[in-house]
């Protein structure tokens, strides 16, 4: 942080640090930021990025992150079943983690959590891996981030679709929901909703190839469910497939305006795509969550 | 009860009730013996399948089985099936007390003149005979319920499907048709013996709400009625015993091997995937020189095992568990009615996967008295099998078109009541086709020579990764304060 406290509204620039700067001065930060490949790359997602650093920033976290020296977790080959490539992965960033000392890593990608959290012990990578959801809910509850001040989303409808790595795979269902009720919106919840939740269809390294013969892509399945949850359709909800738990569709509700939170970079992609193929990107948005709770901190520049 | 000496003086039915407690015993030996080498049988055909250390963590698998198996804690998550499977899983446990009594009067109660040997329980009796009769009724609705839910002209869409179809479909049925003939006879020998101690001016132990208003419907004959008692009788213990011996061959056998199936359930979280540790140590040689790989594992005398491959191309290639999966499956569907690939039309079916796996092992190694596989034509886009013997459970059963189009999402682990866990066996034969065959879809293969090459799965220059962090603003604010 600047010595001396600008006025509120003005522009400053970030130089987001680097762990090997940090170990050059002998620093270590109280959290690593894991950026992940989509983080660092697709453009979209860059943005969750940049506003999930906005945040880091703004409470003052002491962070890094590991700049070109990160590589990707191994993720998508392992559940594509390159079992050697992710080994070799894994190995490569833990010997790397490992040299910084790494204790605790937050991540914004629930499959770099996943990967990081649950296999990279078994290869000698013992870290606490907190993914920002759970992450941006202590910032709120520890009164760190007000998520006041910036853009309001009073009276907003908002859906959150979950994220099959972290919630069936790792049983975060709660964190991100905390996180949108403070938004104070108008929460909204799919019938396919937490561990009930309805895949984007592009985990398991789908994101990465063309979908099966079939008669639907699973995006836009998905896609619909939002929409019509969104703006209240009951009779288009009335006949979903996969339904465990009957949940009493919401209100009719003008589509304008509306929010489908993410929380997890192939989710965006997935969701934001399967809006535009329903034509309804000019009404309803998709936001992963370190981007709202920037835009109601107004810390957007 | 007429005294054994009273019995003496009567050689001929004397003789009529030690043949029936001789053949009683001949056949229950006969029915436990039998089912025993079955269930070996199955216990051979599940330890076929790789090594995998489970044990340990006694208390947190003694718990899962409790609310797991025998708490149904997760048929509830959709009610009106729960409710029904309720009923008649109750009315099995219920009933079943019973089975003790007609064991103990079949043994010894038939020689001795006795029967309802437990009715000494007095009111206790009373109510365990009410109850069993309201269960025995309430199972009838339940299974007159299922049979509906399954055989209307458009049933439950989930017991609908390519893999259930001839022996799934004509079983789950069978399983159904032998519930009601089981409360048949219940109730038939309860009504002819409630009516033949009427008809006698004597008290039957017991209370029988059900039974008391169908005496109205039997004949009013002892000798009638003194066969229909036994008929019922028989009826039922002899339907048990061979239920119970029709079990291996059904997916009816998961009312026992649930228990062990939870008990030995995978407790990590859903979304971490089993490490392969024969990887680990080439990767680590790789990485260190210096690096020693421990031995190979050996057989119990000594000499090398045969290597094994990477991943799974067949059911000894799986880990025992998922084989001990393959045979807990009811084949209810709920898996397959949440797969996001099945839902949008795709192959992917994953009970096919697991009913596939036992159909497998079963055709491979010991097949059950009953055994007619599922074999898939063009509805499943596969090639017709001419070589039944050398077709792996990969391309002979499973096709790489279905794998290939599972996103993980653990739905399918998710929703399954017994804790099968379909996803694993998947990623185990997408291992074998990606390390052994090199048969990933072309653009996999481009994602795998990107994260090689460039670290990540896209092709983008490594030297870009940090380009993120140019021009990054933020708009000042001072840093909130805890809430006061």
């Amino acid at each position: 942080m600047s010595p001396t406290t600008p006025a509120a509204g003005e522009k400053r620039q970030i130089n987001v640090p680097v762990m090997a700067d940090l170990a050059a001065r002998n620093e270590s930060p109280e959290i690593l930021f894991w950026v992940g490949c989509a983080g660092a790359f697709d453009d979209r997602y860059k943005r969750v990025t940049r506003a999930f650093v906005r945040i880091l920033e703004h409470v003052g976290t002491k962070y890094a992150v590991l700049g070109l020296e990160e590589s990707c977790t191994g993720d998508p080959a392992k559940r594509a079943g390159n079992e050697f490539l992710f080994q070799m992965q894994a190995m490569q960033n833990i010997t790397t983690m490992n040299g910084y000392g790494i204790k605790k890593i937050v991540t914004a990608c629930p499959h770099c959590f996943n990967t990081i959290k649950n296999e990279y012990p078994a290869l000698g990578g013992d870290y606490e891996v907190i993914h920002h959801s759970t992450y941006l809910q202590q910032l709120i509850n520890e009164g760190k981030v007000g998520v006041s001040g910036g853009e309001s989303f009073k009276g907003r409808r908002i859906t959150f679709h979950d994220s099959c790595y972290l919630g069936r795979a790792n049983n975060i269902y709660e964190a991100p929901r905390d996180v949108l009720a403070a938004l104070d919106a108008d929460l909204v919840e799919m019938k396919r909703s937490r561990a009930n939740g309805l895949c984007c269809g592009a985990g398991g390294a789908q994101m990465w190839k063309d979908a099966e013969p079939g008669k639907k892509e699973i995006n836009i399945e998905r896609t619909e469910e939002a929409l019509a949850t969104l703006s209240g359709q009951a009779a288009a909800l009335a006949n979903l497939g996969g339904v465990e738990t009957e949940t009493s569709a919401p209100g009719p509700h003008d589509l304008q305006g509306s929010i489908i939170a993410v929380s997890c970079p192939f989710c965006l992609t997935m969701m934001s795509d399967g809006v535009k193929n329903k034509e309804q990107e000019s009404r309803v948005q998709v936001f992963d969550l370190a981007e709202l709770v920037a835009s109601a901190e107004g810390i957007n520049a | 009860m007429p005294s054994i000496l009273q019995s003496q003086t009567f050689p001929l039915p004397y003789l009529y009730r030690m043949l029936q407690s001789i053949i009683f015993l001949l056949l229950l030996v006969a029915a436990f013996g039998f089912f025993a080498w079955q269930v070996r049988k199955i216990r051979a055909n599940i330890l076929v399948g790789r090594d995998r250390d489970m044990s340990g963590n006694v208390g947190e698998r003694f718990k899962k089985t409790m609310l797991v198996a025998f708490g149904q804690q997760k048929m509830f998550k959709r009610l009106t099936p729960a409710l029904l499977h309720l009923i008649v899983y109750v009315g099995f446990l219920v009933i079943n007390i019973e089975v003790i009594e007609i064991v103990v009067d079949g043994l010894f109660g038939n020689y001795f003149g006795f029967h309802r040997s437990l009715s000494f329980l007095g009111p206790l009796y009373d109510a365990l005979m009410a109850t069993n009769e309201i269960l025995g009724a309430l199972v009838i609705v339940a299974v007159i319920a299922f049979w509906w839910r399954r055989n209307r002209t458009q049933p439950v869409r989930r017991l609908t499907g390519v893999e259930l179809r001839a022996w799934p479909r004509l079983d789950a049925n069978i399983i159904l048709y032998v519930e009601v003939i089981l409360m048949v006879a219940l109730f038939t020998m309860n009504t002819a013996d409630l009516k033949l101690h009427q008809l006698r001016g004597e008290d039957l132990p017991g209370t029988f709400p059900i039974s008391s208003m169908l005496t109205g419907l039997f004949p009013a004959s002892e000798s009638a009625l003194h066969v229909l008692e036994r008929v019922g009788w028989w009826a039922h213990i002899v339907g048990i015993l061979l239920f119970l011996n029709y079990l291996p061959s059904s997916k009816h056998f998961h009312i026992i091997i649930t228990f062990p199936n939870v008990w030995f359930s995978r407790l990590v979280p859903q979304g971490q995937f089993s490490n392969v540790e024969s990887i680990t140590h080439e990767v680590k040689a790789m990485m260190d020189p210096s690096y020693v790989v421990p031995p190979a594992p050996t057989a119990p005398d000594g000499s090398a095992l045969a290597p094994t491959s990477f991943g799974a191309k067949d059911v000894e290639d799986l880990p025992w568990t998922n084989l001990l999966n393959a045979y807990s499956c009811t084949e209810c569907g709920r898996c397959t009615s949440v797969c996001p690939a099945n839902l949008t039309g795709k192959l992917l079916s994953p009970r096919k996967i697991i009913m596939d796996t036992r159909d497998r092992v079963e055709e491979k190694y010991n097949s059950p008295l009953i055994f007619r596989p599922n074999v898939y034509g063009a509805e499943a886009k596969h090639e017709p099998i001419t070589d039944l013997a050398n077709a792996t459970l990969l391309r002979g059963k499973v096709t790489p078109e279905e794998l290939w189009a599972c996103t993980t999402c653990n739905a399918c682990v998710e929703s399954c009541p017994v804790n099968i866990n379909p996803l694993e066996s998947i990623i185990e034969m997408r291992r074998f086709l990606v390390l052994e065959e090199s048969a990933a879809p072309n653009s996999l293969n481009v994602m795998f020579s990107n994260i090689e090459n460039n670290g990540a799965p896209w092709a983008f220059s490594p030297s870009d990764r940090f380009n993120w962090a140019d021009d990054l603003f933020a708009a000042e604010k001072p840093a909130a304060t805890a809430v006061a």
